[in-house]
């Protein structure tokens, strides 16, 4: 069978399914639009995070990046997976006891204040809105690259599928698309990586296969090594990065995770406190998956990649070598006009660029897997995109119809009001996502990192102070907020869009680049939160009260 | 659960935390970024250990630990639900 009825075929079915569970578990009240009624298993739930968590940027771009970055590329693999033990251990199970179904519903009630809600909307809206604009970007260009059709129309497909089962269903409706989701994506992402790792080493784990032998007997790793170094790159195993901004990257990234809204709400999913624990655990379980897979891809696809072009006849390239260079995404200028191929570190003399984006799309091609492989990592990329956008949606639209319009707005908005609030906004924030992602912002890499930036230096210090520290009053919340929120605003837009001032990399802060900056912001956060604590009073005794209570998990018929 | 028994359970909780939190800390941070020169001396099969850690071992020692948290706390829940 040819390739694009496979593709046909493989995202018709999953789509199907899609829309069949969005009808099967349609939201009858705010609590099952928002927090699918509190009833959902940890382990349908730890599948759930885990596709809400990994999003087009983890399934296509993050082993490509890494194949480029070598050893520097682990800040994504700890940063995105450490997260998981913070939420866990910090976040996680006394949100759940806290009950309510979003983050700023937390922050609001826990610092008796609605400046300190307003804020954390604030930050919930950025953060969610920066990120989600990403996203429908990327189911556009799986779109245009597997059914030929143009990016933007891509984009409204995507629109009208997540619109479908985000509006229906709400939370509901999105936990059990995302299981079926995370399934179709998980598949999708290991086949072609176990068939490469079974024909470049003979061991069917890649994880494995990485740190085996290859065909011709030499340990893969230190081959890849010795190519990278021939080459003038830097080798693979050792990084460019200093360690300190290495450390910074990382943190930023794991405290960011723990961070952000459409994560945290997750885990108000589930029935009780003790599931909350659980379904991170599976939730990072589940994650993992494909995070250890994807270093092994990376270097499976790097190594491919030198061997198959490197000093090699550019009349003699296989065919996957032409399609791609179609896309753009692959050019060769031969500069030298010797008709071969010099791919090397130095710029004046290389003359290949590869986007680093299609390392994951062209592996089964480079490797010469049959069709339905690549059909079927078209529809995991698109689980991948969509599961992630549709968890976003639904933070934005409860945090604009449960926070705003029922917390401080309109109070005495019946149920009935309020669910159809949620669901107008739901398809509000999904139109706005569209146009961002037709009209996306130059800078949307930037961006998505800022939200970790942002997630970590505004909401994490105020919800682990607020569980862990009861002397915390909203004073000391709302000032460490907006000051670690500005501090990590001024960075960023003037690191990477040249504002107030600009500047280049040597006039980084000690030595720390913008998407480590959210650690630094973080620690301000705390350090201005603490002083100003300690100037103003201490809250009263019910919000202490109210501490204590969360951190004791209350016990149900067991 | 009475004042004093809530409190106690919270110590144990914290310790939990402290020690759960500290082998995160060195498997990710120490093992896969700081002592990495140190550990890449070391090769276990093709791959050189620091390395090993920042891409494969602290993954699996993450996950590890949020199971084990689960245990440490299921049997919390118990033996303090049980004197309550």
């Amino acid at each position: 069978m040819n390739l694009q009825i496979w593709i046909w075929l493989m995202i018709g079915i999953t789509f199907s399914l899609y829309i069949g569970i969005a009808i099967w578990s349609k939201a009858g009240s705010t609590k099952e639009f928002y927090v699918a009624g509190s009833g959902v298993s940890p382990i349908a739930n730890g599948m759930a995070t885990a596709a809400d968590w990994m999003s087009a940027a983890s399934f296509i771009s993050m082993a490509g990046l890494i194949s480029f970055m070598g050893y520097d590329g682990s800040v994504y693999l700890m940063g995105w997976t450490g997260g998981y033990v913070l939420l866990a251990l910090l976040l996680a199970p006394y949100l759940r006891k806290f009950g309510k179904f979003t983050v700023p519903d937390f922050i609001g009630d826990r610092y008796y204040s609605d400046t300190a809600r307003l804020v954390a909307v604030f930050c919930a809206l950025i953060i969610s809105f920066t990120y989600v604009a990403g996203q429908m970007r990327g189911v556009g260009l799986v779109f245009s690259r597997y059914l030929e059709v143009d990016i933007n129309t891509g984009v409204v497909i995507g629109m009208a599928i997540v619109l479908f089962y985000a509006v229906l269903g709400g939370m509901k409706g999105i936990t059990y698309t995302q299981v079926a989701q995370y399934c179709v994506l998980i598949f999708a992402f290991m086949v072609p990586a176990i068939f490469i790792s079974m024909q470049m080493t003979g061991n069917p784990i890649p994880q494995l296969g990485f740190g085996s032998v290859g065909t011709d007997g030499v340990y893969l790793l230190e081959k890849l090594d010795g190519l990278s170094r021939d080459l003038g790159f830097h080798e693979y195993t050792t990084g460019s990065k200093s360690k300190l901004d290495v450390f910074f990257i990382t943190a930023a990234l794991m405290i960011g995770t723990a961070g952000l809204p459409h994560v945290i709400v997750r885990f108000f999913t589930v029935k009780k406190v003790s599931d909350a624990r659980k379904s991170a655990g599976w939730a990072l379980l589940f994650i993992a998956i494909l995070y250890t897979t994807a270093p092994a891809i990376a270097v499976f696809a790097r190594t491919n990649l030198i061997e198959t072009v490197s000093e090699k006849k550019y009349d003699e390239m296989p065919v996957w070598f032409e399609n791609w260079e179609k896309t753009g995404l692959l050019t060769f200028t031969d500069k030298n006009d010797d008709g071969l191929i010099q791919y090397v570190a130095d710029p004046q003399l290389n003359e290949l660029t590869i986007d680093r984006d299609i390392m994951v799309m062209a592996n089964p091609e480079i490797a010469e897997l049959p069709n339905w492989v690549i059909a079927l990592l078209a529809a995991g990329a698109l689980a991948a995109a969509l599961s992630t956008a549709a968890g976003l949606l639904l933070v934005i639209s409860s945090s604009v119809s449960h926070d705003l319009i029922k917390k401080i707005i309109k109070p005495d908005v019946s149920e009935k009001g309020e669910l159809i609030a949620a669901r107008v906004s739901a398809f509000f924030a999904v139109l706005l996502a569209g146009y961002f992602g037709i009209n996306p912002p130059g800078f949307v890499a930037a961006v998505v990192a800022l939200a970790f930036g942002l997630a970590a230096a505004s909401f994490f210090p105020a919800i682990v102070m607020g569980i862990f520290y009861k002397r915390m009053n909203k004073e000391g919340a709302i000032s460490g907020m907006i000051t670690g929120l500005l501090l990590m605003l001024f960075y960023m837009t003037k690191f990477k869009f040249g504002w107030f001032g600009g500047g280049s990399e040597a006039d980084w802060w000690f030595g720390i680049s913008p998407e480590g900056f959210g650690t630094f912001a973080m620690l301000i956060n705390f350090i201005v939160s603490l002083i100003v604590c300690h100037l103003t009073k201490e809250p009263s005794k019910e919000v202490q009260d109210l501490v204590e209570n969360i951190r004791i998990p209350t016990i149900e018929n067991s | 659960m009475s004042k004093n028994l809530a409190q106690e359970y919270w110590k144990k909780n914290l310790k939990y935390l402290v020690i759960l939190l500290s082998i995160w800390f060195t498997v990710s941070f120490g093992f896969g970024i700081l002592l990495i020169d140190e550990l890449n001396q070391i090769k276990i099969g093709g791959f050189k250990l620091g390395f090993w850690f920042a891409q494969q071992g602290s993954i699996y020692v993450f996950v590890t630990l949020i199971f084990i948290y689960i245990g440490l706390m299921n049997k919390l829940d118990k033996k303090y639900h049980s004197k309550k």
